[in-house]
């Protein structure tokens, strides 16, 4: 067991350079550390000047998502012993525009998040004094998985449908969106199918399903794609079939 | 001092990387799934061959002897051999990936990705069995 | 450049967006601003786990929830404030159902509740065991429907704008290029929770600065019951990650090194198989960890590479209790700890979690200055006293956030727009904070290195029992520390996210904080709650049933004052718990 391990971390500063380089640390590495706390001694001890996000290092805020020798990963959740001996390679998350070292751009899927209608949306709403929604265990567990999305973009950074064409809506604003159309207290599915049904929503999905494999939280929202296009599909040929049945 | 200098103009270059063309060679999963979408050719290939064979049959015994001699060439069975492999690959992951996009229900319990898999497979396998024995009664 | 909105929201956590959506909801034509340091949905609310108490069972009663509140706060809690709580935080909690929060249910779909620390019945409300998150993430989508919210993501504020005696804005870094902004608004609501990072080992997130509390300091605000820092008597050693207190509720024990229930050695009941409320590992929080400082120095403890441990035994509760209600638990414990609670036993020890104390505010969220508002950790209203209760702080964001949101909306109704004399302060504080990193070019204290010296200080004076010596020597090494401060180093003097500036400005925000709970904690004689004074070991409601009051000298020293407690209905008691 070595008692230190080599990273070679992505930087890039705008105000000195036009593209990625790479610079070398090398970190102690105990069994307890995962990458983030290399990141975190490069800073505080090696060098100050490195960039990158962090808050809560129990992999719930979706802070710290990294490329990771190729792989999206949270590296609070990533362990350094996992790579030894290495040298352990870190970048920023792929398929984001990099503002700078290891920080990337997320105002696309900001914009994205909220053009699918992430909340409840009724055709009247519920006065307080009627008291809560009634939702059984079941009714729950129709959407609960999709409400686990954390918002690290683990997704997007391995889609390569949003690398291609950054367009593409992309797998967790779809997931968030199912969240709230299988939610029963929620009656807005048609509002947020104007925006899915589009080129760029879920069709622009050829179901490559790393979004799946690489999300920390297991929301699947391969899964919530494909069963929604299974949907339109559905709906779309029932009202083709029987255009008087009320959808 | 001019105030206005220190608050406007600044705004960092973002660096955007192009994604390669060959993006699809970088990482395992990407290779399996371009191979997986690359099958459908094969499958398209399958049912030219089943047409022409079909038309051969149509067009009485000599075509049809023709259609053999040349299925039998080596070049024309090595790519059915590659085409079988590839549409074997495509089954597999089409009925592997059926479970996902179907959310069952069954005495208010989601039915488990295997139970939607499995019918898939037991009717290709049965299909298959009555294949093989139409065709080898037939000998 | 400079913009301008009503009210601007410092900070974007359940309290801060909470009070956004009460202002956009009541008053659409307001323009609200909510400047985070880090995107809405990083806050530390996030990581929030066991719950959100809120009276609805048949058999409970408001007056019950006040009184496991104001008992457990070991009577320094404003019972004005109290009341008004206990009486808003079940609306604020459906609420939030209507908006889509995902409650965990009883078989026939109404709401859930669960039992937790120092309450007498089942009360709290809870989303599996991840309240927190899913409090914040239907709070921030919910806002997004409203078109008067307007978001700064990543600005980091580093003063308050204050003229004529009335706060007219803020001045804030844009992290992305650097520029630095004044924004104006009418009034503005400090958000931005508490200060755990003043220690070294905490639950708390790296954003946990106390930048609110530093900026209403530096403002002139008094910052209130400052020595009050709750210890979660549940984290895992070295990573500090919090086990919430609903592995307790849903039956868990606390053992020592001999497998014994220890708890019951400090009077806090006898121990039962199944979880009594108000009882043995259902005590309050304060009362656990000293009991786990006493464990330790009967040398009953486990000795770890991480320091001493006692053990959190859940095996009993089963793989199906644990994989529905405490999933996030079990998912921890194995990643980090790489002990499965099923079948093992997980390491735990008192970890820094909550500051009762924060800036000064009355019960509608306003401080002493004019049209200066705080809500959630970073202000003490007080309804916390001297020592939380588990599941009371999450409903207190909502509660005190609309509070404190109507209540500046209103104010700002009525007031004109920020004087032009407002922007000749901005200019000073860009040149101030220009100068500043130039200077820190040729530094020569590193960041780290003070960081370090000042979390170890707080963890050998502040820490679950203090005395009055360390306390001094404390307050003096703060003193030094901040005048080392003015020399810090900056290796990185670039414009383009510049973190390790932002990690400077929160150090200095940290030194101004644990100065004030250093000075706060030497001056109360007295052991009351979570500030245990080894040297004055009871309660003294004669000189203390009062509030701390630290503010800022024009020296930059720490004045303390004391101001009253209200007292309704429930005249102070003994605290008593397991009987």
């Amino acid at each position: 067991m070595t008692d230190t391990i080599r990273l070679q971390v992505a930087r890039y500063r705008p105000e000195q350079e036009n593209e990625v380089t790479f610079q070398e640390y090398e970190v102690p590495c105990p069994r307890e550390w995962v990458v983030l706390d290399g990141l975190n001694y490069i800073k505080d001890e090696l060098d100050g000047t490195l960039s990158y996000r962090w808050s809560c290092r129990m992999g719930i805020c979706g802070s710290c998502g990294m490329t990771v020798n190729g792989e999206p990963k949270l590296t609070c959740a990533t362990f350094l012993s996992d790579y030894g001996p290495g040298p352990i390679r870190v970048e920023p998350l792929r398929n984001f525009p990099v503002i700078r070292d290891l920080v990337i751009e997320m105002g696309d899927f900001m914009r994205k998040l909220t053009r699918v209608k992430p909340w409840i949306i009724r055709d009247t709403e519920k006065p307080l004094s009627d008291g809560a929604y009634r939702q059984t265990p079941d009714e729950l567990d129709e959407y609960k998985q999709y409400s686990m999305c954390i918002n690290c973009m683990l997704c997007y950074a391995a889609c390569p449908v949003y690398g291609l064409d950054p367009k593409f809506i992309g797998p967790a604003a779809i997931a968030l969106a199912q969240r709230y159309n299988l939610d029963n207290r929620d009656e807005g599915d048609r509002d947020r199918d104007a925006v899915l049904s589009e080129h760029e929503g879920i069709w622009g999905c050829t179901f490559v399903g790393e979004c799946t494999q690489v999300c920390p939280k297991n929301v699947d929202p391969a899964g919530a794609i494909q069963r929604y296009k299974l949907n339109a599909a559905l709906d779309t040929l029932k009202s083709f079939l029987m255009p008087w049945a009320k959808q | 001092m001019n105030d206005d200098a220190a608050c406007t103009g600044y705004h960092p270059r973002w660096l955007r990387t192009r994604v390669s063309t060959w993006w699809w060679l970088q990482r395992w999963p990407y290779l399996k799934f371009i191979l997986r979408e690359l099958s459908s050719v094969f499958v398209a290939w399958f049912v030219i061959f089943f047409l022409l064979l079909l038309h051969a049959v149509g067009r009485g015994e000599t075509a049809w002897l023709q259609f053999l001699d040349w299925a039998g060439q080596p070049f024309v069975i090595t790519l059915n051999v590659i085409s079988l492999l590839f549409v074997v690959f495509h089954t597999i992951t089409w009925f592997n990936l059926a479970p996902r996009a179907i959310a069952l229900h069954f005495r208010g319990k989601h039915v488990a990705p295997f139970w939607i898999a499995a019918p898939n497979y037991i009717a290709w396998l049965i299909v298959s069995v009555i294949v093989v024995w139409m065709l080898a009664g037939n000998r | 450049m400079t913009a301008s909105h009503d009210v601007i929201l410092v900070g974007g956590g359940g309290a801060g967006l909470r009070a956004a959506i009460a202002i956009a909801e009541s008053d659409p034509r307001m323009s609200v601003a909510v400047i985070s340091k880090v995107y809405p949905m990083r806050s530390h609310t996030v990581s929030a786990e066991g719950g959100s108490a809120g009276v609805i069972a048949e058999d409970d009663s408001l007056d019950e929830h006040a009184y496991d509140t104001i008992s457990g706060g070991d009577w320094l809690c404003d019972q004005d404030a109290v009341e008004a709580f206990v009486r808003e935080a079940p609306q604020e909690l459906l609420r939030l159902e209507h908006w889509g929060c995902p409650w965990s249910r009883e078989s026939d779909g109404r709401i859930a509740v669960r039992p937790f620390g120092g309450m007498k019945k089942r009360r709290t409300w809870f989303a599996a065991d991840k309240t927190g998150f899913h409090m914040l993430h239907t709070l921030f989508q919910t806002s997004l429907k409203f078109g008067s919210i307007v978001r700064y993501d990543e600005w980091f504020v580093t003063s308050l704008l204050v003229d004529d005696g009335r706060v007219q804005g803020v001045i804030a870094i844009e992290l992305m290029s650097g520029r630095v902004e004044a924004i104006t608004a009418r009034a503005v609501i400090l958000c931005t929770g508490g200060c755990g990072r003043v220690f070294p080992f905490t639950t708390n997130a790296s954003i946990k600065n106390g930048d609110g509390m530093a900026l209403a300091y530096r403002a002139g605000a008094p910052l209130k019951d400052m020595e009050f820092v709750q210890y979660h008597p549940t984290g895992l050693p070295f990573t500090g990650i919090l086990i919430t207190e609903a592995a307790r509720a849903e039956g868990g024990w606390l053992i020592n090194r001999d497998g014994y229930r220890y708890l019951q050695d400090y009077n806090l009941g006898k121990p039962e198989p199944r979880p009594v409320l108000r009882s043995m590992e259902l005590g309050p929080r304060d009362r656990l960890s000293q009991a786990f400082v006493k464990e330790v120095e009967k040398g009953r403890t486990v000795a770890t590479k991480y320091g001493q441990v006692v053990h959190l035994d859940l095996r009993h509760l089963g793989a199906k209790v644990i994989d529905s209600r405490l999933p996030f638990v079990r998912e921890l414990c194995l990643k980090y700890q790489n002990v499965d609670p099923v079948s093992e036993l997980i390491p735990v020890r008192p970890v820094v979690h909550y500051m009762m104390g924060g800036v000064h505010t009355d019960i509608h969220g306003a401080t002493p200055i004019a049209g200066l508002y705080a809500a959630g950790e970073v202000a003490c209203v007080s309804i916390n006293g001297a020592n939380r209760l588990g599941s009371n702080s999450l409903p207190e964001l909502l509660v005190f956030g609309a509070r404190a949101g109507l209540a500046a909306a209103e104010y700002a109704s009525r007031q004109g727009n920020p004087a032009p004399t407002v922007l000749a302060l901005a200019r000073d504080e860009r040149i101030r904070l220009a100068n500043e990193m130039l200077h820190r070019k040729r530094g020569r204290e590193r960041i780290a290195t003070l960081r370090q010296e000042m979390q170890q200080t707080m963890e050998d004076s502040a820490g679950i029992y203090r005395t009055g010596a360390t306390l001094a020597n404390a307050a003096a090494t703060l003193r030094q520390l901040q005048e080392r401060c003015a020399d810090l180093a900056l290796d990185d003097q670039s414009r383009t996210f510049n973190t390790e500036r932002v990690a400077a400005l929160e150090l200095s925000f940290m030194l101004d904080v644990a100065e004030a709970i250093v000075n706060s904690a030497l001056a109360r004689q007295e052991s009351r709650g979570a500030h245990q004074r080894t040297d004055f070991p009871d309660r003294d409601d004669e000189r203390f049933l009062a509030h701390t009051l630290a503010s800022r000298n024009s020296d930059g020293s720490c004045r303390i004052e004391y101001g009253p407690v209200t007292i309704t209905r429930w005249p102070p008691a003994e605290r008593v718990y397991g009987r």
